[in-house]
């Protein structure tokens, strides 16, 4: 199985990326290289939601991201108020769900809500 | 989060400690707390936490659960950093190929055990952590605890049971050995005449991983994956 080899070399190397454990890492040598950086977390979950309760996305001030508190379809808003939270220093609550009044614009496709904490990393 | 929370966060995550980070969501003040004292205090960072505050927050994290609970010093946002899961795979073989590139996606950190030296090459796991050591040997240095899952995958008795004999006297979580339903009856009769009792073998999933009808190396190693998230998860929802 000639091709096995280096299948399993990437798919390590992609694991290491997407690993959990690794976000509060990339954070810290963000901040290290003199990033202003923001830390996103996932308080609560209703209903469907495609990310748990302590998934978290690490912005910097230039909106790269690692990590991720959903399938996608927030990480964008998510990502403004993280900026804002690393000009301002204010931690902020963030809801989406289908009650939430901008839900047409960035709301959860599976129908779900789910509460993000932002803080700025200092 | 403060620079120094950080620091003692990831120094704790480096040393494999369970740590958690109670958060007052209204004020952003938060607490590093672990299962004992940090260098000699109960709790580091600027949100003070009374002795039921503290022991609330303890709780979850022994429980492995992170989320938002009432305490006696305010309503908190509780995040449980344990150490990460880990798979020891004991048999360098063709399915072990294809488990440890899965295993490492879902967040497990993977060891190859495998005392023979043409399985247990970097060729053939590349970027992966293997040793050629005995199973008896490797299993006791690496010593399972209970976010370790341990799968067998030899076939071969003299490796499969040397090492299933220390995982049955560890905490691992998973257990599964890999052979048809005979070879699984006799693994066990061997065991059993080496001192285990009947209640302790029950842990084997064997033969391992969920009924799926897999066939190929890749659909065994993905219902071993599945079986032990399976177990994973309904032992952390039963709080064993």
């Amino acid at each position: 199985m000639a091709s096995d080899a280096p299948l399993n070399a990437q798919v390590n190397a992609q694991a290491n990326a997407l690993a959990h454990e690794n976000i509060l890492e990339a954070a810290s040598e963000w901040l290290k290289s003199g990033r202003r950086v923001a830390l996103a977390t996932v308080v609560s979950t209703w209903g469907s939601s495609p990310r748990p309760v302590g998934s978290q996305l690490a912005v910097d001030d230039k909106g790269a991201m690692i990590g991720s508190v959903s399938g996608g379809c927030i990480e964008g808003a998510v990502v403004q108020e993280a900026l804002a939270a690393i000009e301002d220093g204010k931690p902020r609550v963030l809801d989406f769900g289908v009650t939430h009044e901008q839900a047409w614009a960035v709301g959860l496709a599976c129908g779900g809500k789910v509460q993000v904490y932002v803080e700025r990393m200092e | 989060m403060k620079r120094d929370l950080l620091g003692a966060l990831l120094a704790a995550r480096a040393a494999k400690t369970p740590i958690a980070i109670a958060t007052r969501l209204d004020t952003g003040a938060q607490a590093l707390v672990g299962p004992t004292p940090i260098g000699g205090a109960q709790t580091r960072g600027d949100l003070a936490l009374d002795a039921d505050s503290l022991a609330a927050v303890r709780l979850a994290l022994a429980g492995d659960t992170s989320g938002t609970i009432e305490t006696p010093s305010g309503r908190m946002f509780v995040q449980v950093y344990n150490p990460p899961l880990r798979l020891i795979v004991v048999g360098a073989v063709h399915i072990a190929q294809a488990l440890v590139p899965m295993a490492a996606l879902a967040g497990y950190a993977v060891v190859v055990v495998d005392p023979r030296r043409a399985f247990a090459t970097d060729a053939r796991f590349p970027n992966t952590a293997v040793t050629t050591e005995w199973p008896d040997d490797a299993m006791t240095r690496l010593a399972p605890d209970r976010r370790t899952a341990v799968v067998t995958l030899t076939h071969d008795p003299k490796l499969d049971d040397p090492a299933l004999t220390v995982a049955l006297k560890s905490d691992a979580f998973y257990i599964a050995a890999l052979g048809s339903r005979k070879t699984h009856d006799a693994r066990l009769k061997r065991l059993k005449d080496a001192g285990f009792d009947a209640s302790v073998l029950a842990r084997i999933h064997g033969p391992a991983g969920l009924a799926i009808g897999a066939k190929s190396p890749a659909e065994i190693a993905l219902s071993v994956m599945a079986q032990a998230t399976q177990v994973l998860h309904a032992k952390a929802g039963t709080g064993g």
